[in-house]
C-alpha cells in the first residue's frame, strides 16, 4: 500500500489538540536561545583571533620628543622581527578621540601628556616568551615602551563570554528536552483518544506500519505547522534583537553576526521537532498496536 | 483451493479465561463450513462476544487449537494475521465507527485498508448505502446518526469487501424488527454469494427466520449443538462430502 493511501483512511486529524502549540512556542524559545549562542560563539571567534595574535606597545615617556624617538626607533626594531606580520603607530589624533570623553575637547597635550601607541600584530599567539622576547629587543632603545598582549586586557571578557555560551547551550539543550517530552505526551494523548481507531483499523487488516503512517503524517503536520510558526517567531525575534544590536555600531558585537550556516542550523530547530514528533508517533502506535494480537 | 472446499474454520478444544478468572470459554469445538449460516445463540454473559472475537482475530485463546482457511492461526507470526482479516468482516456489538469518519468512509474502510483505489471504490460504497438505505445520510457522522442508523453502518462496512466469513455481534439489537428482517436478508444474499456467515444473538424468535440456518449455543462458556448439525457438514454440502450421513440437524430441540 503506497503511503498517500495511508493518509486517506483515516484522513488528516485538524488542528486540534495542544501539538502544534507546544511545539511552535518550544520551537520559538530554542531558536532565540540557539540564535543568542552562535552570536556569542561567533563574537568570541572574531574577537579571539583578532585580539589572540596582537600586542600593544606604549611608549610611556613625558617627554614629547622623546617619546617620538622611542616610537620610531620601536616601530622600525619590530618591523624587522620574523616574529611580527605588521606594526602600526596609532595615530595621535585617534587617541585623542579616543581620550575625549576623559580629557575633554582640546585639552593641553603637553600637560595631559599621552603615551605613544603601536598596534602589533603577530604571527602566532601573544605568549608571554612571545612578548619577553619583545621587551628585550626595545629595552635598549625605547626604555620607556611597555608591552602588552592584547587579549589580556580582555580576558574578562573572554570568560564572561564563553559562560554565556555555555548558558545558551544549556538552555537549547533543557528546551530540546522539554520540546521532545512535550511532543512525546501530546502525541501519545492524541493517540489516546485515536485508540479505538487503531485497533478498528487493526481489526479491519490493516498492518502496523499502514497504522503507523496514519497518525506520523497527522502528527507531523501538526508538528510541522506549529514548527514553522514557532520558527517565524523566533526569527522574528532574533532579526529584531540583531538589529538593535547592530544599531549599537560597536566594533565588538559586530563581530556577533550569524553566518548563513548559523541560519541553516536555526531553520534545523523546526525539522528536528518534526523527526521528534514523527518519531512519538510511530513508537507509540507500534507500542500500542504489540499489545493487540 | 477452492472456497466451496474444506473448512473455514475449526476450533479444537478451545478454553479461553481473561487473566486469572475462571475460563469463560471451556472445551469449544466446532466446525464451521463454507457457505453455512450459523447462529451463535445463549444468554447474556454465556460467552458469545468472547468467542466471536476469537473468530475476528481479537484475541489468542488460552488453550486449543484455531484453524482458518486451512491454516492454524495460533502459531503463524502476528505479521501474517492482516492478511487473514482482510478476509473477515465484522460487526461488532458496540459497532465501532471510526467517529470522525462519515457513513461513506467508515463503510470504504475496508476497501481502503486493502489498498482499492479511489475510483473503484465510490460505486460499491455508493451500493452498500442504499442497500442499507442510507444514501442520504452519506456523509453524516455516526454521531449525527441514530443507533439503527449506526447499526446499518456497521454492517454495511462488514459486507462491503465480500468477505469469507461474516462475523456479527448481535447485529439487530438497535432496529426495529422489519429493518432487523430486511438486515437477514442482506446476510443471506451474501451467503448464497459464498459467505459463511456467524450470527450471535440471544434474540431466539429471529433463528426462525432463516430456514437454513445452523444452531451454536453457548452457555456458561461451554458449546452445546442441540441440532447436532455441527457435527457434520451442513446439508448444502453434503452431496460433496459425504452422501450417505444422517441429516441430524432436522431434529432435536434448543
Ligand atoms: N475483557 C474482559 N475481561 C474480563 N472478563 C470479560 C471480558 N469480556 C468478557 N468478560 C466476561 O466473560 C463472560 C462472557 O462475556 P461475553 O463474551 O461478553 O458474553 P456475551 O457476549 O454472551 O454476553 C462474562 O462473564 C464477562 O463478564
Ligand atoms: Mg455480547
Amino acid at each position: 500500500m503506497r503511503g498517500d493511501r495511508a493518509s486517506q483512511l483515516v484522513p488528516q486529524a485538524r488542528l486540534a489538540g495542544p501539538i502544534p502549540w507546544v511545539i511552535a512556542i518550544m520551537v520559538a524559545l530554542t531558536v532565540i536561545a540557539a540564535a543568542g549562542g552562535l552570536a556569542l560563539n561567533n563574537l568570541a571567534q572574531t574577537a579571539q583571533s583578532e585580539l589572540s595574535g596582537g600586542a600593544t606597545v606604549q611608549i610611556v615617556e613625558a617627554l614629547p620628543l622623546e617619546r617620538s624617538r622611542q616610537a620610531q626607533a620601536s616601530l622600525a626594531l619590530l618591523l624587522q622581527h620574523p616574529a611580527v606580520v605588521s606594526a602600526a603607530r596609532v595615530p595621535d589624533e585617534e587617541l585623542e578621540q579616543l581620550l575625549e570623553p576623559w580629557l575633554g575637547v582640546g585639552a593641553d597635550r603637553e600637560a595631559v601628556p599621552i603615551p605613544a601607541l603601536i598596534d602589533v600584530r603577530l604571527r602566532s599567539d601573544a605568549t608571554e616568551t612571545q612578548l619577553d622576547s619583545l621587551r628585550t629587543l626595545l629595552a635598549e632603545q625605547a626604555p620607556a615602551a611597555r608591552i602588552d598582549a592584547q587579549s589580556a586586557w580582555l580576558r574578562p571578557v573572554f570568560s564572561a563570554i564563553s559562560s554565556l555560551q555555555w548558558l545558551a547551550l544549556a538552555l537549547v539543550v533543557l528546551l530540546g528536552l522539554t520540546s521532545a517530552a512535550a511532543v512525546w505526551l501530546a502525541a501519545r494523548s492524541a493517540l489516546g483518544t485515536n485508540r479505538n481507531t487503531i485497533e478498528v483499523v487493526h481489526l479491519l487488516g490493516g498492518t502496523d506500519s499502514q497504522i503507523a503512517r496514519i497518525f506520523q503524517r497527522s502528527v507531523g503536520f501538526d508538528a510541522a505547522l506549529g514548527g514553522a510558526a514557532g520558527l517565524a517567531l523566533g526569527l522574528i525575534a532574533v532579526f529584531v534583537i540583531g538589529r538593535q544590536f547592530a544599531g549599537l555600531g560597536s566594533g565588538m558585537v559586530a563581530g556577533g553576526g550569524l553566518s548563513w550556516i548559523d541560519w541553516v542550523l536555526l531553520a534545523l530547530v523546526p525539522a528536528f521537532g518534526v523527526i521528534i514528533a514523527v518519531l512519538t508517533a510511530r513508537v507509540t502506535v507500534m507500542g500500542a498496536l504489540r499489545r493487540m494480537l | 483451493m477452492s472456497p466451496r472446499t474444506g473448512e473455514t474454520i475449526a476450533f479444537d478444544n478451545v478454553g479461553l479465561r481473561y487473566g486469572t478468572d475462571r475460563e469463560v470459554l471451556s472445551d469449544v469445538s466446532f466446525t464451521l463450513y463454507p457457505g453455512s449460516f450459523y447462529f451463535l445463540t445463549g444468554a447474556s454473559g454465556a460467552g458469545k462476544t468472547s468467542l466471536l472475537r476469537l473468530l475476528y482475530l481479537a484475541q489468542r485463546p488460552s488453550r486449543g487449537g484455531i484453524s482458518m482457511f486451512g491454516t492454524d492461526v495460533i502459531t503463524l507470526p502476528r505479521s501474517r494475521l492482516p492478511a487473514f482479516r482482510r478476509r473477515l468482516g465484522v460487526v461488532f456489538q458496540d459497532f465501532r465507527l471510526v467517529p470522525h469518519l462519515s457513513a461513506f468512509d467508515n463503510i470504504a474502510l475496508p476497501l481502503r485498508v486493502a489498498g482499492m483505489r479511489e475510483a473503484d471504490l465510490a460505486g460499491p460504497v455508493s451500493d452498500m448505502l442504499e442497500w442499507v438505505g442510507l444514501t442520504s445520510r452519506a456523509h453524516a457522522r455516526p454521531a449525527t446518526l441514530s443507533g439503527g442508523e449506526q447499526q446499518r453502518v456497521a454492517i454495511a462496512r462488514a459486507v462491503i469487501g465480500r468477505p469469507d466469513l461474516l462475523v456479527a455481534d448481535e447485529p439487530t439489537g438497535n432496529v426495529d424488527p422489519e429493518m432487523a428482517l430486511k438486515l437477514l436478508r442482506l446476510f443471506e444474499a451474501l451467503n448464497r454469494l459464498g459467505t459463511t456467515v456467524v450470527v450471535a444473538t440471544h434474540d431466539v424468535h429471529l433463528l426462525r427466520k432463516v430456514p437454513d440456518s445452523l444452531i451454536m449455543r453457548l452457555d456458561k462458556g461451554r458449546l452445546s449443538d442441540p441440532t447436532g448439525a455441527l457435527r457434520y457438514p451442513p446439508r448444502r454440502q453434503m452431496s460433496d462430502i459425504d452422501a450417505d450421513a444422517p441429516l441430524p440437524r432436522d431434529g432435536g430441540e434448543f
